[in-house]
């Protein structure tokens, strides 16, 4: 992986890496998929609200990735088929977590690691833990894609393949639920 | 956005942490390690009919010829034969969650490669599995499409490998973009059918040739719509101050199934007057290859361009450049008046060294863009016999360089010659990105047909990204199928996206599209009915099956016009003209395994073709009657 740093193949476009590494270049593939591993743990990590899950997802990902490539048609770009593949990844992981630990949902358990930031940011991470947790699965994918990844409800609603409609109902339902989140706060701060 | 989803996406975006380097780095190092490990150990279960590339590597047999035909949206739901081989490897539907590895105990690829492992023994045991089954066509295509290619080619591979230069790449055995018939769909769930039209000819011929020497054609060699456009058919033409087209749609009872109806659409390109036709800037791109030398090859080929010359007027310009190793234009561009030059060097021409496609193709279109002038139209001829082996290891680039082209307005054709390591895959890629037309031509009286085609027609397209978007009603329409158009299916959305290519009509050119439709309530249904039904609103159009939207740009628009009718229950049936085609897609049908055609056979698609032969002007049906004659005798 280290010669993909300086690889012929870093200015392609990812269109072009993709024939590549399905025509079976290695060092295509290598560029591809380090191109792209933040995009994977960085959709992970707010899928699941936790930086171990999330890296670990991002591993499986790239580890099933050249076969699951073999698939990948083009029909889609191919940012948009890898969120689509995260996303799923990720939809498994939770609902195998379920299945082991009844109570743990994405952003179910409070990260150690925020805990050593300084106050306010602890104070915006633990509202931001509960208002993700208040949020649905469905919701929480959409939330990531449209506020984290700043997609477009067109862009969102074709990797979840849902219609943009769709897309656009569930945004403003989380709205409503962070208005009713607020409204606790202030009944009860 | 509002303040509270500003604040959530703040805090969403600060609290998302940098992976670890080592996690990254671990992560990273499994992807290479699953693509090695695909890449070396499956390589002896693929069921494909791939000749055996350098290193028999899966992803190297499998990947090229998917990626050749499929990048594009136009091609994407082509399912080629290869991809149906591989569906068994690895196809999962996304909706179904991805095959991950959940254990750490397993390493992700144990479990990707057990699953591979499974697959040969599936198509080993496919042949005892499904002669069991009630359906014996289906059996019979699929044991034909377990055979591996050297068998598949057998009948040709030997026959001219003797002029065949020894290539980088040991690539015997033509290739062709096969696809799987177009499935059956259940209008409540997808009511909306959307493609491009395509003008291509070049399958047929290549049907004729396998039986005329005796062979039923392998059913990826046949691409249904392309036989039933190699016909002229004689649809009433468009009023001129209108579209540059005319549609018409007719809706008549199936002959192979008489639960169902087929839905006919016939279109006509205007045909403006000859002499009224801009200036053409030709230039021939001719591939000199050592494997070009065969007899019908380069000098067919020579034949036949001299054919064309001859329809050419004084205003018209031709350059000629060849490509053998290295690419040489060998005819500047030169005024059409000057027959003696240009025919001298066509004559010139000789075969020898291995084929620089791409070097060529640039120059040629290089040519092409210096040679055009106001309201002219360039065109490159390209001839080959599809064996790209120099200088493009990577079809991908070429496909890409065609692509980028095709912004430039200069069309292309594609002309296929010969067999043996004829490059019908790579020749599709070419014609249906570089805003073209493929055909094959096998013989001086195709050579002629094929080309006073094109002086007539094709060289002057009148209509480009040409879509057509059926939607049907389901209160009406139960389920629908569209004959052919495997390689050229559109999303539904690219319809109304004017950035997504599409084929071009020529002048008095003619499009054939053929929908198989079941009634509501026919006992033809291949899907059950929901037992809750679904939750739509039907708007209950009664007269109305469905909706037929097409799209096009005028040459050298950007912009599309839509143009759009009801297909109406009682539309009038178009007779003689629809029957004829029809004849052909059953014909082409049952060469493709005739999955769904049941017990029709060839002699009843020679029936229908012999009812519907018409005037038939040039002898084309005719010939096409003899040739299902002749295939009826064939084992």
């Amino acid at each position: 992986m280290a010669t993909s740093n300086h690889s012929m193949y870093m200015s392609e476009t990812d269109e072009y890496l993709v024939a590549r590494a399905q025509a079976g270049e290695a060092e295509a593939f290598g560029v591809l998929v380090t191109r792209h591993y933040d995009l994977m743990f960085r959709l992970g990590y707010r899928l699941l609200g936790n930086k171990t899950e999330a890296q670990d997802l991002a591993q499986d990902i790239c580890a099933a990735l050249p076969a699951k490539l073999i698939g990948f048609r083009g029909d889609a770009r191919f940012s948009t088929w890898l969120y689509r593949v995260t996303v799923n990844a990720a939809k498994d992981r939770l609902r195998k977590r379920k299945s082991r630990h009844a109570a743990q949902e994405g952003w179910g358990e409070i990260e150690a690691l925020s805990r050593a930031t300084d106050a306010e940011q602890r104070a915006q991470r633990d509202w931001l833990q509960q208002a993700m947790a208040t949020l649905s699965e469905d919701l929480r994918e959409t939330v990531a894609l449209v506020l984290g990844e700043d997609m477009t409800h067109a862009d969102a609603a074709r990797v979840l393949n849902i219609s943009e409609g769709t897309v656009s109902w569930r945004m403003s339902e989380v709205k409503k639920r962070l208005r009713r989140l607020a409204q606790a706060e202030e009944r009860y701060p | 956005m509002s303040d509270q989803l500003k604040k959530l996406q703040s805090a969403l975006r600060a609290a998302t942490p940098e992976p670890d380097d080592a996690a990254r780095n671990a992560a990273l190092a499994m992807a290479q390690k699953s693509f090695e490990r695909l890449q070396g150990s499956t390589g002896a279960a693929r069921p494909i009919p791939e000749a055996p590339q350098k290193s028999g590597s899966f992803w190297k047999g499998l990947i090229p010829m998917l990626t050749r035909i499929n990048l594009k949206p136009a091609l994407f739901a082509t399912s080629c034969l290869v991809i149906a081989g591989a569906a068994f490897v690895t196809y999962q539907p996304w909706n179904r969650g991805p095959i991950l590895n959940q254990n750490p105990q397993t390493p992700v690829w144990t479990q990707l490669s057990a699953e591979s492992d499974t697959v040969a023994p599936k198509h080993e045991a496919a042949p005892d599995v499904l002669s069991a089954a009630p359906v014996p066509m289906a059996t019979k295509k699929r044991l034909r499409m377990a055979k591996p290619a050297p068998n598949v080619m057998g009948g040709i591979v030997g026959q001219d490998t003797q002029f065949y230069e020894a290539p980088p790449l040991p690539e015997f055995g033509d290739r062709f973009a096969g696809a799987d018939e177009n499935p059956v769909k259940i209008t409540a769930q997808e009511p909306v059918s959307t493609f491009s039209i395509d003008v291509d000819t070049a399958s047929y011929a290549f049907v004729r040739q396998m039986i005329l020497r005796g062979q039923l054609p392998e059913p990826d060699m046949v691409r249904i719509e392309e036989m039933v456009n190699y016909f002229p058919y004689d649809y009433p033409a468009p009023d001129m101050d209108q579209a540059p087209f005319s549609t018409q749609v007719s809706v008549v009872q199936t002959p192979w199934n008489p639960e169902t109806r087929l839905v006919h659409i016939g279109i006509q390109g205007a045909k403006p007057a000859r002499k009224n036709r801009p200036p053409l800037n030709l230039v021939f791109l001719i591939d000199t290859s050592g494997s070009m030398q065969a007899p019908d090859k380069l000098p067919l080929l020579k034949q036949s361009f001299r054919l064309l010359l001859s329809e050419l007027r004084p205003d018209d310009q031709v350059a000629i450049v060849t490509y053998a190793g290295s690419a040489g234009t060998v005819l500047e561009p030169t005024s059409a008046r000057e027959n003696a030059t240009i025919m001298a060097a066509l004559t010139r021409l000789e075969a020898g060294g291995s084929t620089a496609g791409q070097a060529g193709l640039q120059q040629a279109y290089a040519l092409a863009k210096q040679m055009g002038g106001d309201g002219e139209i360039g065109r490159v001829l390209l001839a080959t016999d599809g064996d790209f082996n120099v200088g493009i290891s990577d079809p991908e680039a070429l496909k890409t360089y065609v692509e980028r082209q095709r912004d430039s307005g200069i069309y292309l054709s594609v002309f296929g010659f010969g067999q043996g390591n004829y490059r019908d895959d790579v020749m599709q890629t070419l014609a249906q990105n570089g805003n073209g037309t493929a055909s094959y031509i096998d013989t001086l009286a195709e050579a002629q047909k094929v080309l006073m085609d094109q002086v007539s027609g094709a060289l002057f397209p009148i209509a480009d990204d040409v879509k057509i978007q059926v939607e049907f009603n389901p209160a009406l329409v139960a389920e629908y199928r569209l004959i052919g158009y495997e390689t050229r299916m559109l999303a539904r959305e690219d319809f109304n996206n004017d950035k997504v290519d599409a084929g071009e009509i020529g002048a008095g050119h003619q499009v054939t599209a053929l929908y198989e439709i079941t009634p509501v309530g026919s006992s033809a249904m291949l899907n059950d009915p929901l037992r809750y039904g679904t939750a739509k609103t039907v708007k209950a159009n009664g007269n109305e099956l469905g909706f037929l939207k097409l799209r096009y740009k005028r040459p050298g628009e950007s912009q599309s016009q839509l143009i759009s009718m009801p297909i109406k229950k009682d539309s009038h049936e178009a007779g003689i003209e629809s029957g004829f085609a029809i004849a052909i897609a059953g014909f082409g049908q049952i060469l493709k395994g005739g999955d769904y055609t049941g017990e029709w056979r060839i002699e009843d698609a020679l029936a229908l073709a012999r009812a519907n032969k018409g005037t038939d002007r040039f002898g084309y049906r005719a010939e096409a009657i003899r040739l299902m004659q002749l295939a009826k005798t064939l084992p």
